[in-house]
């Protein structure tokens, strides 16, 4: 099924080799100076460090000019001085893979939703909100989803106590160990 | 009469697993659908965080626990790419091969699921028949007919078995025979069975890509993406086989989403026979995973649902610093209240059960 | 052509119970010796006594009537609920799971906890599996019968008994043979489709007075069904009596008995699904399939849907009555069937044996009808097993929109028949 890009091409369903450093190549053109890291990691995976505020034109331009259709994954990582918001986005015309890697500081945890690009961040965006705690701004019905509607803590973060220090002390920490 | 909510769940007997859908009924028609799901949450990406690379294949297995070796598969893939290792040759189509039978076994078991949906109960009895037969297969081959903890960092636990190969062609002779003659006839040439599903659950292409839909739930709409194709892993470049996409025109109904996922069962077949004939013989199937790895390392692989996902943070520690799983289910359960408006009350659990729910993997 | 194992019901009831009187009256002239003043009431049961003081025959006191009534309408009932639904039921489990590639019940008396039964060594699960829906029944006495909080209590309890009591009195006018009978009426279809179609309304009133979302929902779609069917029905049935010309079932089964077409010592018999009457057949048997709510026309207590339909918030024994009942609107419709269309209880006696005296016909006129009785709802066990579920608005649809003008169409075949002598009457 073609997409409603200009040259409307059509899934395949095989990938076209190469197709990252084109890609890597017209983002960098796009957005050069917002990019804080752009790599190709390995074959059909380009990897995109930005600031939180780049992040609705990028995923625009990813999604209407480079036909970037499907969003796969929304994750977000708490690394203790900051957050990180990392969406997954692929495309079915050319097998790649782009992972756009957002940086949130610790204090402000807002981010704005991809809701209005792919609705398959309806669900994700919420999931990421009920266990870390990311506010995604503009989403239609930011709740709970996957915990009770009433529960009060985010438990993926690093501060929530993690199952060995709740529950009991293993022998090697009471040995000293770590 | 006007419009009420009625509770799909939590306890059903046709909701195959514990997960709650809220239809909106105008007498018979459903007009709007909410789904509740986070009733078997178990908190997995917290407590992955606390144990070795190698141990959270025990966990990993009981995500979906009807096609275990996928899941587990995909972590062991996203954990090797972060560590930069890769799987020996024979390893890798051995891994091949326990997935397809995997595939199979999950894919009876939605078949022995959708039957008394329908109101067929004698599917039940005879999918469950033949799963059986796979069970012993992957038995043999791992030593556990579920949650079998086999896939490992670097390859699999153990090699296969000298029986395994006899025993796996005559089983998927067997099989393939009932496909045709049973399966067939009783599902698909049954006037009722067309009745009950063309033309209910429709999702367009568009809509099913937007709203995250994989695996046999979007090639049913007529898109070609087969992750084993588009970003092959393993050795699926050097594996012949067709993705089966339905053709005649976006359907994109049950009876698409059936089509597609029966056909399946016969690709699967010809896929293990390859794999028997084109793996090396001998040689290793393991290689020795480092205990701590820095970096992060993702991987997608078709699972029997759709588009698996693991992404894996590591920072030098001997276990992970974020796992991240991404289930298909849970991106199409998103998309159900689409399939479910402008549908009668008694289609609902013929769409749903053609989407293939499982909860495991849906509530991590 | 056949001959009846028990040629009139009544008579052997009345020498049943000309013996139990006999035992009673020589227990009364024991005790009578005793206790002077009961000589009397000894003297009123002695046939002879009554002669010798100028009272009229035994056999007319009211008493000796109604009494004769009570046991020949419970051997009937004992007949059509204990035996034939037991087995009809073990007959439904034991094939439909031998289609489904397994064994099936096997609970037999090898089952049994007490002696001779419990041998050491001898498998207890390996049986028949007869007794299975015996064990079934005491599981579900011994369960606690629940009424939700806010049902409508007379019209929650007083529903299995209206399903329940509505089919026992189909067989009250069911002939088993020509002679095996409770009631011989004139109208004995007609009151046979009243007694079925009394049912449709017990089911209305238990899906509505459960206070259930699932049960209203469930019987709303059980009286739809239920009564769309009915209309077919009762069409194909007059087509019929276009060519009986009458509604009492020995009559029809009598008309049927003779050979349509010979072929030297074989010949067909003139059994109406081989006549013009045969769109009727499969309008009825189709017609009658939903009416016993079998797959593939069981919406109504889908459980895929509606966890047990109508029936959801029934317990115990009460679900039993109504679980079990079904079976016997089978045993009903197939025998309907089998009255109307195959000929009933005709069949050829092979030769006749002398027991005792008694001639016995081999093979008697029941063997032949509950042959085609077992018969018929095999291929309905077997239909129902294969295919799925039909949704409520296409069974709708082809009650009204296909069996209906094909019903009708029946009719009009049997009156062009009958007016251009095609056919002719009785």
């Amino acid at each position: 099924m073609s997409a409603a890009a200009t040259t409307s091409p059509s899934i395949t369903g095989r990938s076209v080799p190469g197709a990252e450093k084109e890609v890597l190549a017209q983002l960098q053109v796009a957005f050069g100076s917002k990019l804080k890291d752009a790599k190709i990691v390995r074959a059909r995976l380009v990897e995109l460090v930005i600031d939180r505020a780049d992040l609705v034109p990028l995923c625009t331009y990813l999604k209407d000019t480079l036909g970037f259709e499907h969003l796969s994954c929304v994750t977000a990582v708490d690394w203790k001085d900051h957050f990180e918001s990392i969406y997954h986005i692929e495309n079915y015309y050319n097998g790649c893979m782009v992972q756009v890697n957002a940086q949130i500081p610790y204090d402000d945890p807002k981010i704005a939703t991809l809701t209005g690009l792919w609705h398959a961040a309806d669900f994700l965006e919420r999931e990421m909100w009920d266990l870390m705690g990311v506010e995604y701004t503009g989403h239609p019905n930011l709740t709970r989803i996957l915990l009770p509607e009433d529960f009060k803590f985010h438990p993926l973060r690093k501060e929530f106590a993690q199952e060995v220090d709740r529950q009991y002390i293993t022998r090697r920490k009471l040995r000293g160990g770590k | 009469m006007p419009e009420f909510w009625i509770n799909m769940g939590p306890q059903h007997p046709m909701t195959h697993g514990l997960w709650n859908m809220k239809v909106k009924v105008d007498g018979e028609t459903v007009t709007d659908a909410k789904p509740e799901i986070g009733y078997l949450h178990r908190g997995y990406e917290k407590i992955m965080e606390v144990r070795e690379f190698q141990k959270n294949v025990v966990l990993t297995d009981r995500l979906c626990y009807v096609s275990s070796i996928t899941w587990s598969h995909a972590y062991c893939l996203a954990v090797e790419k972060m560590m930069g290792i890769e799987t020996p040759e024979r390893g890798q189509w051995i891994r091949v091969v326990a997935l397809e039978l995997q595939r199979i076994a999950s894919h009876l078991m939605w078949l022995a699921a959708y039957g008394p949906d329908l109101g067929l109960l004698t599917g039940l009895l005879w999918a469950l028949r033949e799963r059986e037969l796979f069970l012993d297969l992957i038995q043999l081959m791992s030593g556990a007919r579920m949650n079998q903890n086999y896939p490992r960092v670097g390859g699999v636990r153990n090699d296969l078995p000298d029986n395994f190969e006899a025993m796996c062609r005559r089983s998927i002779e067997h099989f393939l025979e009932k496909v045709d003659n049973e399966y067939q006839r009783v599902f698909q040439e049954s006037k009722v069975f067309h009745m009950r599903t063309e033309g209910v659950g429709k999702i367009s292409a568009a809509e099913a890509i937007n709203w995250g839909v994989t695996g046999p739930n979007l090639r049913a709409c007529g898109v070609n993406v087969d992750l084993r194709r588009l970003d092959p892993y393993e050795v699926y470049e050097e594996i012949d086989f067709e993705p089966q996409v339905w053709h005649d025109g976006g359907a994109g109904d049950s009876y698409a989403r059936f089509v597609c996922r029966f056909n399946e069962l016969r690709e699967s077949c010809q896929i293990i026979l390859q794999a028997l004939e084109k793996m090396p013989k001998t040689g290793p199937y393991r290689v020795k995973a480092p205990r701590r790895a820095e970096g992060e390392g993702y991987a997608k692989t078709e699972d029997s649902r759709g588009e698996a996902l693991f992404y894996v943070i590591g920072d030098g520690d001997d276990r992970p610093y974020r796992v991240k799983i991404r289930s298909p289910v849970f991106c199409t359960m998103a998309a159900t209240p689409i399939m479910l408006r402008g549908n009668k009350l008694a289609d609902s659990v013929a769409i749903l059960g053609s989407v293939d729910v499982c909860v495991g993997e849906m509530d991590k | 052509m056949s001959a009846p194992l028990i040629p009139n019901l009544f008579g052997v009831c009345e020498v049943l119970v000309l013996a139990i009187v006999w035992i009673v009256d020589q227990i009364l002239y024991a005790l009578a010796g005793l206790i002077p003043p009961l000589t009397g009431l000894a003297q009123w049961f002695d046939p002879v006594a009554r002669q010798r003081l100028g009272m009229g025959p035994l056999g007319s006191e009211l008493l000796i009537v109604l009494v004769t009534w009570l046991i020949a309408v419970t051997i009937i009932v004992i007949w059509a609920t204990l035996i034939n639904l037991l087995t009809m039921m073990w007959v439904e489990r034991k094939f439909y799971s031998r289609l489904q590639d397994r064994y099936g019940i096997m609970i037999s008396i090898w089952s049994l906890p007490f002696w001779p039964f419990n041998r050491a060594g001898r498998p207890t699960h390996r049986g028949t599996g007869y007794l299975q829906n015996i064990a079934d029944g005491v599981k579900l006495l011994q369960k606690e019968n629940l009424t939700p909080r806010n049902a409508d209590s007379a019209m929650f309890h007083i529903s299995p008994v209206l399903i329940a009591s509505s089919t026992l009195m189909i067989f009250a006018a069911l002939p088993w043979s020509s002679g095996f009978y409770v009631a011989n009426l004139d109208l004995g279809i007609l009151f046979i489709f009243a007694a079925f179609s009394l049912a449709p309304l017990g089911i209305l009133i238990a899906g509505w007075s459960a206070n259930n979302k699932y049960t209203l929902v469930g019987g709303l779609r059980a009286a739809a069904m239920l009564m769309a069917y009915e209309i077919p029905m009762i069409l194909s049935v007059i087509a019929l009596v276009f060519f009986t010309g009458s509604l009492n079932p020995l009559t029809i089964v009598r008309q049927q008995d003779r050979p349509l077409v010979s072929f030297g010592a074989l010949s067909i018999p003139a059994w109406y699904v081989f006549s013009p009457q045969i769109l009727g057949f499969i309008v009825f048997s189709v017609s009658m399939m939903a009416e016993m709510e079998r797959i593939p026309f069981d919406i109504p207590e889908a459980e895929a849907e509606l966890v047990e339909g109508w029936t959801t918030e029934y317990s115990g024994m009460r679900f039993g009555l109504v679980f079990g009942f079904k079976w016997l609107r089978m045993i009903a419709g197939a025998a309907l069937i089998a009255i109307l269309y195959l000929g009933g209880w005709s069949g050829p006696v092979f030769t006749t044996l002398s027991v005792g005296g008694i001639p016995v016909p081999i093979v008697p006129e029941e063997v032949w009808f509950l042959l085609k009785i077992y018969l018929i709802s095999i291929v309905f066990i077997w239909i129902s097993w294969s295919v799925p579920r039909v949704r409520i608005d296409q069974i709708l649809n082809i009650g009204w929109k296909k069996l209906i003008p094909y019903s009708l169409g029946a009719i009009i075949i049997a009156a062009a028949a009958i007016a251009s002598g095609l056919w002719s009457v009785g």
